[in-house]
């Protein structure tokens, strides 16, 4: 009894202890960039700060569901486009769009509890449905659900209104502050993700996600230590979840319109490249990747055409920087960063060794 | 770390600046066109369309060097969004010529109601609803819509060729079924009967339920696909060996499909089909435009005849570019006089004379052709005859077509 009262405390202090911890151990290039994406309104353009900057941190959050279930949980599950879409279905389909027909005009504060809720039960679901199985079952099973998803609302006019969707979604206007406004947006994703990558560094650090990454490494033996290994995967999903279907309001009040495209294959396994490009080791890496991403995907075609080229061919560009990337890092972008690092680093102790070696001699 | 976030910042100002101070020098205008998915070839042969009418121009509007930017989509509405965004709002243009296909169209009309000083030409979307329901005064369409292209088609297979009962295949989305609420109005009030419509998903690869679905008893199929999917349901279909008679969407028949590569294309010989292009025309300002079109590109890079993407994205410069010239190019009113002046705009269009309707929506000639087969072996599509002026609603009284309802999987039913 008086170890259970001493250790759960001790718990929760070294937890505390630990996010101290992980706000003092974050380098100087943490907080340059904080305090970059802090005042970026004021240097960047409506449209980069909206339409790039807005957008990729809008898919790194969908990417960094997925970096979670596949870094600390090892399940590469395709689902979290799906359930991002679902979210934002949702928010069409209970709030308020130009298609009156369908819309029940909620107010705001009712639909996205409620989208939210939904979609992170789907994303429980699938997890549920796809958690006994490892590797490239978990992709394929995943991968299914995602399909069906995609040709329901293709093809479903009565909820999902086929191929055109949803169009004329606003964010909503509270506290007297429009959130569609491209300053006010813009610090409302930011606001977003900037919570998803503290949740997804506590719960990393947290005794559930210890155990987590446990399952990853020896899930035998977590099951003979006595824990639940299919839960903890459950819960991981369902954690993972929540954070897409944040993602995926914000990306429905972002495009203002939902239809499958939304939804398709093809942004499907967008989301896995982003999470690959970037780096699947630290919660990071899906932002980098997504910005990345963002960047190709928006000037690419400008880019060949500046350089003389057809600009139709603009998707090859796009696949050979992808391809180039996880060539020359097989672990994304992060990974380069970590090597440049880790060789400035050696570099520098090879220096005061050097440095030490005579001033040490009296 | 530090340096290379400072200098990929610099170059993100600079690339912001540069997109801002050029906004004064040419006057841009912003294309967009699909340049992946199903309907790629499509996109490209509009993208070839003003470049055509650019060329001509001497790449000037109003004394005005032009920068054309093209941006991609791949004929969602999601994907239209974006574009249009991009150029709108990166690009900084005032004008843009777009989109091609149905469901971006009815975006694109929503979002232009965002940006009241941009003006919008449509490229050759074709659904009803664009500009028939909550039309945009900043929108505006010289090319007719999907139900337009079919007019007296749905007259003419049954009275002269007789097909007395057909089935429907389609694309899932707004365009295919604006084709056949066209055919069907004609088809039926003349005593068709349509027994059986399936549906397919936009970038179907696989055809085969669909080809083992069709009946036995119909006298032919009325196929609305385009592009990718038009050829792949072709190939598809020659390997079953089936012999049905067909008749063609305006897509499935247009020089995207005809020019496509293998033998089962040749199926198509003899299908009648419908709208705003008959390559044989004989018309002389036509046969100008096509052989324009023929020098202008090599033939490897283009149709054998302009496709009815590169002529309606043509006319949607020519038209721009006409309206422009009447205001001397100033855009400075946020494009008010401009758009004035664009809806009186009458066009002498290479595939007839081009005027707007209150909504801002085409009134043109509509071409009923049938495709043969040319020496050389390459198809065409054989100019049968015109009907001239028509409007949208298909000459019917406003209240009587409205009560049709609009165009959707059922409607209209078209049941004996």
């Amino acid at each position: 009894m008086a170890t259970l009262e001493t250790r759960s405390p001790s718990i929760d202090a070294g937890a505390r202890i630990g996010l101290r911890e992980a706000i003092a151990r974050q380098g100087t290039a943490f907080w340059i960039v904080a305090a970059l994406l802090l005042v970026m309104p004021l240097i960047a353009t409506p449209f980069w700060l909206v339409q790039i900057i807005a957008y990729a941190i809008i898919l790194g959050m969908i990417a960094l569901s997925l970096m979670f279930l596949a870094g600390y949980g090892g399940i590469v599950s395709l689902v979290q486009m799906t359930v991002a879409a679902f979210a934002g279905y949702l928010v069409a389909i209970l709030g308020d769009s130009a298609i009156t027909q369908i819309s029940l005009k909620w107010p705001w504060w009712a639909t996205v509890p409620v989208a939210v809720v939904l979609a992170s039960l789907f994303g429980v679901l699938s997890g549920a449905l796809s958690v006994r199985t490892e590797g490239i079952y978990t992709i394929m099973i995943t991968l299914a659900i995602a399909s069906a998803f995609y040709y329901l609302s293709l093809q479903n006019y009565t909820i999902f209104n086929g191929f055109s969707g949803f169009n004329g979604i606003l964010p909503p206007v509270f506290l007297g502050v429009d959130w569609g406004g491209d300053v006010a947006f813009y610090y409302l994703t930011l606001g977003s993700a900037a919570l998803a990558y503290a949740a997804v560094i506590y719960v990393s650090r947290a005794p559930f996600g210890l155990a987590l990454q446990g399952t990853r490494d020896n899930p035998r033996r977590m099951a003979a230590l006595g824990f639940n290994v299919t839960a903890h995967r459950i819960a991981a999903y369902g954690f993972a979840a929540v954070i897409a279907a944040f993602a995926g309001v914000l990306l429905v009040w972002y495009q203002r319109q939902i239809s499958p495209g939304t939804a398709g294959v093809g942004p499907v396994v967008d989301i896995l490249i982003i999470a690959v490009v970037g780096g699947l080791s630290r919660p990071i890496g899906p932002f980098i990747g997504a910005l990345v991403y963002v960047l190709l995907r928006t000037f690419s075609l400008d880019l060949l055409e500046l350089v003389g080229l057809d600009g139709k061919r603009f998707q090859l560009l796009i696949g050979l920087g992808f391809l180039v990337i996880v060539l020359v890092s097989p672990d994304g972008l992060i990974g380069i960063a970590e090597r440049v690092k880790g060789r400035y680093r050696r570099g520098r102790e090879a220096r005061t060794a050097e440095m030490g070696g005579p001033g040490g001699q009296p | 770390m530090h340096k290379v976030i400072r200098t990929a910042l610099a170059a993100c100002c600079l690339v912001a600046a540069t997109g801002a101070s050029e906004a004064q020098e040419k006057l841009k205008v912003g294309v967009m066109a699909t340049l992946s998915g199903a309907l790629t070839s499509g996109g490209e042969d509009g993208v070839r369309g003003v470049q055509l009418a650019a060329k001509q121009a001497g790449n000037k509007m109003a004394g005005r060097d032009v920068e054309l930017i093209v941006v991609a989509t791949d004929a969602s509405p999601d994907s239209a969004l974006r574009a249009a965004r991009k150029l709108v709002e990166q690009d900084k243009v005032q004008l843009i010529i777009g989109p091609l296909s149905g469901s971006e169209g009815i975006a694109m009309r929503d979002y232009s109601k965002t940006v009241p000083n941009v003006t919008f030409v449509n490229g050759s979307s074709g659904a009803l609803e664009t500009t028939f329901v909550n039309p945009s005064p900043n929108f505006f369409r010289f090319n007719s819509d999907g139900a337009q292209w079919m007019a007296g088609l749905g007259e003419y297979v049954f009275k002269d060729k007789g097909y007395k009962k057909v089935a429907v295949i389609g694309e899932d989305y707004s365009f295919p079924y604006t084709q056949v609420f066209g055919f069907a109005l004609g088809y039926c009030r003349a005593g068709g009967e349509i027994v059986q419509r399936q549906w397919v998903p936009l970038g179907t690869k696989d055809f085969g339920s669909v080809i083992a679905n069709i009946p036995d008893d119909v006298d032919a199929v009325f196929l609305g696909l385009g592009g990718g999917d038009a050829v792949n349901f072709l190939n598809q279909y020659s390997q079953t060996g089936g012999k049905s008679k067909f008749i063609g969407g305006s897509i499935m028949v247009d020089q995207t499909v005809l020019s496509s590569r293998g033998a089962a294309k040749r199926l198509l010989a003899g299908t009648p089909s419908s709208g705003a292009v008959a390559d044989s025309w004989d018309d002389p300002r036509w046969k100008e435009f096509v052989k324009a079109y023929q020098d202008a590109f090599p033939a490897d890079k283009r149709f054998a005849s302009p496709s009815l993407f590169a002529t309606n994205y043509y006319n949607a410069y020519n038209a721009m570019a006409k309206a422009l010239d009447k205001v001397k190019g100033d855009l400075s009113d946020g494009g008010a006089k401009f758009r004035a002046e664009l809806a009186k705009t009458e066009l002498d269009a290479p595939n007839g004379k081009i005027k707007l309707d209150d909504n801002r929506q085409a009134i043109a000639t509509t071409f009923i052709t049938e495709v043969a087969e040319l020496p050389n072996g390459d198809l065409t599509n054989k100019f049968v005859k015109t009907v001239p002026n028509v409007n949208q609603t298909l000459g019917l009284p406003l209240a009587e077509f409205k009560a049709v309802g609009l165009p959707s999987r059922t409607n209209p039913e078209c049941k004996r």
